[in-house]
């Protein structure tokens, strides 16, 4: 089949399901999706549709980005609006196949909005102010179109880029690519181009590109919803720089906590071999590639790219010492490109639509769009993808909805455990390369943690150390036994036994890791502790010198107090609650909460009813009254 | 041994006679077994032809490896950083608290095993645990009770007690 024809068949299948007489009802079934209910939406959809003997048709997708919202569903009729509908539950399935599917009433009640765009276009809510600020593009088709079926991805543009790329010299691809500005998504931000354009310098007949899909950052799911909701694009873009490079053999290094992602890119890899796009003699140009799937073992450290190449060996992944750089001596010692899924996926999009136009879309040094994760304490987590150089506040407010609860915010972690804590007076921070990294944090992988007046500074470096205490693989000792003595140090100021000169030795320590160790985990690991201390330093005083944990979190320096005038005398939710029997009562019914037993678990908080609130915490724990104990009785 | 390598017969195939397999052959052995035993380590190490020591200094560098059985319901915690900021810690407490298992153990009847893991990458729904291959959003140390009662009713494992 030639190309053109290969189009022509998807065009007829995208046809026949958005074009056709029947309404047909888009259900997001991505993990995050799954976690809220939504395979029980489908079922409930399925049961009521043949009960109704109703002839609308079923599609799962992937996700819109709007995960709070989970799950969704979009009910697409022939000249009518395709209206998306949130936090579905079965019990609502017969109420919107009665009213919309079969009838003509939108249930405006339970309706979220419509969804414009399509057909090529980015999706959107219009009715959300949100996507006013977004730049779609490696989301564009994201919660649109079938993830398992590779028509979908073809008939709204799909693989010309790869079937134009193939007409090309690799020479005018890199080129390309290189003005386009684009640089890695993994972090780091080298040269997508340049990268290329080394690799394909390289002497050796075997070359390999790698996709690094290891996304180990906590807090971190831009790559997992690309891979669940529009893999097409990722293995598009590896084929194209494998096209470029030279190399036969690609691999996709996935993290094994990623099932569903895994289970998609196995469908779209087969898909996409089925169709001649991958294989032998790719669409007739006598280009041959294939794809493997490496699923990862769990270490976050294989997320280096030195590292992955070992994982993929079947070795300890331990990132090594360059020069030689991968470009030249990488997997098995021959010359690899190894770029982020991100990466790849806007390689198609550069191709079609032109290096000028990339680099028309954000900052001097940093081209084109950024993807984030958005969760923590915002009012609307999920993903987001803007153009570079938007800033930290537009994201947080303007697309994440500002912090839930009308709480205050405090910072926002970006990066994940390489990255930094930023104040509020750093919100004016354009998100790029160059502005973060001069902030103290880093781009990252892309994760943008929101926290509010509830959360701990100290505890949240603390955190982060204690996480990459546990990854760091050993070979530096500045990253093994430093971070080591950096959390000790942590867990003392946490509970209470900190010295105020503590504060200058984890800066001196952190300096010394960063400078000392060889790759980027190590370097990069005591930025959260450095921000925290840069921007926060009264926390960690407070916590030192007073005694007392701020926002009320470091469980040894907090205690739980009922409030003797607030507690209802006969609700006994905070009793059943307590799992340690801590809680009693005096003789008029007043619940005491029995420090030496308290674990701190917080279940009595959680239970006591609202209009109560009886349940507070107190910190340092010597603020509880001593006349509690004396009442119990 | 031989008894062994027979029951790994159709994952210690031919084509994954290549020490680059090592990882995914103890992906597999993991899946089919619920853990790595020692002597399943030293088949697949007598399999590639090197030192069993090699098999298990890779398998204790990855996470993902256990060495001792899984639970019929497999519980993970979430501890990744949107999970940790709303409470992680507290339901991974009231997790080995309800269980009164440690992390890392089993209970007695084989029923649950409990595991942190790093990030499942539903931070939007955090905090996040798993239960066999069910995500279980926005936990609470009193939700925590109520789910595991509907996995295995109290009655059963009050007549189990018995």
């Amino acid at each position: 089949m030639t190309f053109a024809e290969i189009q022509n068949q998807a065009k007829s299948d995208w046809d026949s399901l958005y074009h056709g007489q029947a309404p047909h009802i888009l259900i997001g079934t991505a993990t995050c999706g799954r976690a809220a209910g939504a395979l029980s939406v489908v079922e409930a959809f399925n049961k009521e549709l043949a009960k109704r003997n109703a002839e609308a048709k079923v599609a799962e997708v992937g996700c819109i980005g709007l995960c709070s919202l989970e799950p969704l569903v979009t009910i697409i009729k022939p000249d009518s609006f395709a209206v998306c509908y949130n936090n579905v539950i079965p019990q609502v399935v017969p109420t919107l196949v009665e009213g919309y599917v079969l009838g003509d009433d939108p249930c405006l009640d339970l309706a979220l909005g419509t969804l414009g765009g399509g057909e090529g276009e980015a999706v959107y809510i219009p009715e959300l102010s949100r996507f006013e600020h977004e730049h779609r593009l490696l989301l564009r088709n994201c919660g649109y179109i079938d993830p398992g079926n590779i028509n979908h991805y073809i008939a709204n543009g799909g693989y010309s880029s790869l079937a134009m790329a193939l007409k090309m010299e690799p020479a005018a691809i890199i080129e390309e690519i290189k003005s386009s500005g684009i640089r890695g998504r993994g972090g780091a931000g080298f040269p997508t181009g340049r990268k290329w354009e080394l690799c394909r310098q390289a002497p050796g007949e075997t070359k390999y590109v790698i996709c690094n899909a290891d996304e180990g950052d906590p807090g971190a799911f831009m790559d997992r919803v690309v891979l669940e909701s529009d893999p097409q694009q990722v293995i598009e873009g590896i084929t194209i720089a494998a096209y470029t490079v030279g190399a036969h053999d690609g691999f996709i290094y996935i993290r094994a906590e990623y099932p569903l992602a895994i289970e998609r890119l196995k469908l779209a890899l087969e898909q996409a071999k089925n169709l001649g796009m991958l294989g032998d003699n790719i669409l007739g140009s006598g280009f041959s590639f294939d794809i493997e799937i490496v699923e990862g073992a769990g270490a976050f450290v294989s997320g280096e790219s030195t590292a992955l190449m070992y994982a993929i060996e079947g070795r300890r992944s331990m990132p090594r010492a360059r020069p030689p750089h991968s470009v030249k001596s990488g997997l098995w010692g021959k010359p690899t490109v190894l770029n982020n899924v991100k990466t790849y996926a806007y390689v198609p999009l550069i191709i079609a639509r032109g290096a000028d136009w990339f680099s028309s879309l954000g900052t001097e040094g940093s081209k084109g769009t950024a993807v984030f994760a958005l969760a923590g304490k915002m009012v609307s987590t999920g993903l987001a993808e803007v153009a570079m150089g938007t800033t930290l506040h537009e994201l947080i407010f303007d697309i994440g909805g500002g912090i839930r609860s009308g709480k205050k915010f405090k910072a926002v972690q970006i990066g994940g455990p390489s990255g930094g804590c930023l104040p509020e007076s750093m919100l004016r921070t354009p998100v790029d390369f160059d502005s973060l990294h001069k902030a103290g944090a880093v781009m990252g992988s892309g994760g943008v943690i929101a926290m509010d007046e509830d959360n701990c500074m100290v505890d949240t470096a603390k955190f982060f150390l204690d996480f990459i205490q546990k990854e760091s693989c050993g070979k530096c000792s500045t990253c093994r036994i430093g971070t080591k003595h950096m959390l000790d140090i942590l867990e003392d100021i946490t509970a209470g036994k900190g010295k105020i000169e503590d504060v200058d030795l984890l800066v001196e320590l952190g300096e010394d890791i960063g400078g000392g160790s060889m790759c980027g985990l190590g370097r990069t690991a005591p930025n959260p502790a450095l921000t925290t201390i840069r921007y926060f330093r009264d926390e960690y005083e407070a916590h030192i010198l007073e005694k007392r944990c701020p926002a009320l979190v470091c469980k040894e320096l907090i205690a739980y107090y009922i409030l003797p005038d607030k507690c209802e005398r006969g609700c006994e939710h905070c009793v059943l609650a307590c799992p340690v029997e801590a809680i009693g009562s005096t003789e008029k019914g007043i619940k005491v909460i029995d420090q030496t037993k308290c674990t701190k678990c917080g279940s009595c908080q959680l239970v006591c009813p609202p209009e109560y609130n009886a349940v507070v915490k107190l910190s340092p724990p010597s603020l509880v009254p001593a006349a509690g104990a004396k009442d119990k009785g | 041994m031989e008894e062994l390598k027979q029951k790994l017969s159709d994952i210690l195939k031919p084509d994954k006679k290549n020490r680059r397999h090592l990882i995914y052959l103890l992906q597999a052995v993991q899946q089919k077994s619920g853990y790595l035993s020692k002597e399943a380590m030293l088949a697949i190490a007598d399999f590639l032809d090197i030192p069993g020591s090699t098999v298990y200094g890779i398998a204790t560098f990855y996470n993902q490896f256990r060495f001792t059985p899984l639970g019929k319901h497999p519980v993970k915690v979430c501890m990744g950083t949107a999970c940790h900021l709303v409470g992680g810690k507290l339901v991974l407490e009231a997790m080995a608290r309800e269980l009164d298992i440690e992390v890392g153990g089993i209970t007695p009847d084989h029923e649950f095993s409990l595991d942190r893991v790093a990030c499942v990458g539903c931070c939007a729904l955090a905090p996040v645990v798993v239960i066999g291959d069910s995500v279980y959003p926005k936990m609470t140390p009193p939700k925590v009770e109520e789910a595991l009662v509907i996995i295995k009713p109290v009655s059963q494992e009050q007549s189990e007690k018995q």
